[in-house]
């Protein structure tokens, strides 16, 4: 019997010819990664369970990339930068990238493909649920607890189940002002919020292989809303173009068998995919924005790892061009790097940071910012009532702020769309295309 | 593991998150230095929406104002629990609260994974949703060796699906504990 990709890249780290869904095993990891809310209790543990002078098992397989509360007051949150810093400086780390320097990077899973940590047939654990994202590299990754992670900073290894994989075939080619997000939130809304626990979520089909690195990103993300314990994409020629400019590391990329027994199989097709939404409370409370159009807001939010990527700023960009935003508007890029894209990307020789400015967008400094609520002083938070259309990734009760706060979950465009309008509105209307 | 775990109920619904079980604006706080770390109690389960918060009658928080601890140390709740984040403070929030188990039909696998590895709370599985049978302040007692659940104060009994896999784990007391007694490292 054949194996999945996910199930290949785990027989490989595992040392085993084949590993058969459920089954435990014990694998190499080749990277970890954690960040300023989560690193500083790993350490914590780790030095606990190893000793105050312990040495991580292997410095150049971990990354720190403080992202979460960088630019807020909060002494807690500034606490737990300096225990990062200390600990980079203590154990000689060379992948640290330190708030205040020009390293500083942002979100962590949209700096992780940039520094080139996301390679084929890998395996990455990080202690964030968004870890899932470097799936679409065609690596294995997914996010753990501190104990866990510390459990790896000792012994480099981590006990693993081996998950089941569940296909979703993407036929056809993507309709204009169709996004990935609208995919994946087709796709979550369909099976639920647990539809995919403790499996793989694998993304197929030439709708998907035709997608960019980044609209691919946007769909492994967002399997940790349907549950999945991975999100997983064949690497092909876009993956390799993109990895090999920016490593010359070696790997060693895995792909499915002929023969791969999946636990079920989903087929879209691409021409009937439309412009979706997530209502409030939850990613799974699917709706077309056909069917939420008109409904009111008084906040949109561009940013997070699903929706603060450069080509999720160049989508909002073509649809606020010439425009003014009828709410207040917060574009947070999610990294160092794409914020200072704004400034060098164009549309018909307008910056975007220009088109923002001039549509009356308030512009962030790079990091996860409201996306998850934060300390009150977080930029774009909700802090109270709020009625926001975002493309983050979670619209749980109180998850951008305030427990009284609505959050609809959409598209880059249907966000740009929406903002100008101030009300639920499909970017199709907005431009004035037929449909 | 004791043979038995006994204590007050606390009912919740469904797809209960992690910034639900501890907002985030609360992950600030060292885990380690004590009077830090009371304040995961404090804020234990304070995202969920008042009306949801200690069904059926809801309105009841898991934590009173101004207290650390919880009274109620066992948690019922319907499918999908702990989805969400990746955050061990979710587990840990409630074990510094004072919850010793939780009861419900599905977990999201990070949340479960977390609470067995670092030894935080037992989370047990039950065959069907049984959180309609609990009411909010119910006595439990949990029959850790039989795998089942009793309601106490309603005299009615539900089986729980054994631990499995994670039994060992969680009769060590957790991933680190796990492996040095099988000398792993």
């Amino acid at each position: 019997m054949g194996m999945t990709l996910t199930e290949k890249i785990l027989a490989k780290a595992s040392g085993k010819r084949h590993v058969d869904p459920g089954a435990n095993v014990w694998v190499n990891v080749d990277i970890l990664l954690t960040h300023d809310v989560c690193g500083p209790p790993t350490i914590g543990i780790f030095k606990k369970e190893f000793g105050a002078d312990a040495k991580v098992w292997d410095k150049n397989k971990l990354v720190i990339i403080p992202d979460h509360y960088i630019f807020t007051s909060d002494v807690y949150a500034n606490r737990n930068i300096d225990i990062l810093r200390r600990f980079a400086a203590e154990q000689d780390l060379p992948h640290y990238y330190d708030v205040g320097t020009d390293r500083y990077k942002g979100v962590c899973h949209a700096a992780m493909p940039e520094e080139g940590f996301t390679r084929p047939g890998d395996v990455l654990f990080g202690t964030d649920s968004h870890t899932c994202t470097a799936g679409a590299f065609g690596q294995f990754a997914t996010g753990i607890g501190n104990t866990d992670a510390a459990f790896i900073l000792g012994t480099g290894k981590l006990w693993v189940k081996v998950p089941e994989t569940m296909k979703f075939v993407f036929e056809g080619e993507i309709p204009p002002w169709i996004m990935a997000k609208d995919l994946i939130l087709q796709i979550i809304g369909d099976i639920g919020v647990d539809g995919a626990s403790y499996r793989a979520m694998e993304f197929a089909g030439d709708g998907v292989m035709n997608l960019d690195m980044e609209g691919r990103m946007t769909l492994t993300n967002m399997v940790i809303e349907a549950g999945g314990k991975n999100g997983v994409i064949e690497p092909d020629r876009t993956t390799f173009d993109y990895v090999r400019a920016r490593t010359d590391y070696a790997f060693e990329p895995q792909y499915n068998d002929p023969d791969a027994k999946y636990h079920s199989s989903r087929v879209y097709k691409m021409k009937d995919m439309q412009p979706m939404v997530a209502k409030p409370h939850s990613p799974d409370n699917k709706a077309t924005v056909t069917e939420v159009r008109g409904t009111k807001l008084t906040r949109a939010y561009i940013g997070s790892c699903t929706g603060g990527k450069l080509s999720d700023f160049v989508a909002a960009a073509r649809i606020l061009k010439g425009h003014h935003v009828g709410v207040d508007t917060y574009i947070v890029p999610a990294t160092t790097l794409i914020r200072n894209q704004l400034r060098t990307e164009a549309i018909d020789g307008q910056t975007l940071w220009s088109i923002f400015e001039d549509a009356g967008c308030k512009i962030g400094e790079a990091s996860c910012a409201a996306c998850l609520g934060g300390p009150a002083d977080t930029f774009g938070r909700l802090n109270g009532e709020e009625i926001c259309i975002s493309t983050t990734n979670r619209n749980f009760p109180g998850r951008m702020g305030s427990k009284k706060s609505a959050v609809f979950l959409a598209s880059p465009y249907t966000v740009a769309a929406s903002a100008i309008h101030g009300v639920i509105t499909d970017p199709r209307d907005h431009i004035g295309v037929t449909v | 593991m004791n043979k038995t775990i006994r204590g007050k109920v606390f009912v919740l619904g469904d797809d209960i998150d992690t910034d639900q079980i501890i907002p985030a604006q609360h992950l600030v706080y060292s885990l380690e230095k004590p009077d830090e770390k009371r304040m995961y109690g404090r804020y234990a389960l304070s995202g969920v929406p008042e009306a949801q918060s200690g069904l059926p009658k809801g309105g009841v928080p898991f934590t009173p104002d101004h207290a650390y601890e919880s009274e109620y140390g066992v948690i019922v709740a319907g499918k999908n629990f702990g989805c969400g984040s990746s955050r061990e403070h979710a587990p840990f929030a409630l074990q510094v609260a004072g919850c010793k188990a939780v009861i419900a039909p599905t977990y999201a696998r990070i949340f479960y994974r977390n609470a067995v590895d670092g030894g935080f709370l037992v989370p047990y599985e039950s065959f069907s949703d049984v959180s309609k049978e609990f009411r909010t302040g119910d006595e439990v007692e949990i029959d850790t060796e039989l795998n089942l659940v009793a309601n106490i104060t309603t005299g009615v009994s539900f089986p729980l699906r054994p631990l499995g896999d994670v039994a060992d784990i969680v009769e060590a007391g957790g991933i680190f504990a796990y492996a040095r007694k099988h000398n792993m490292f």
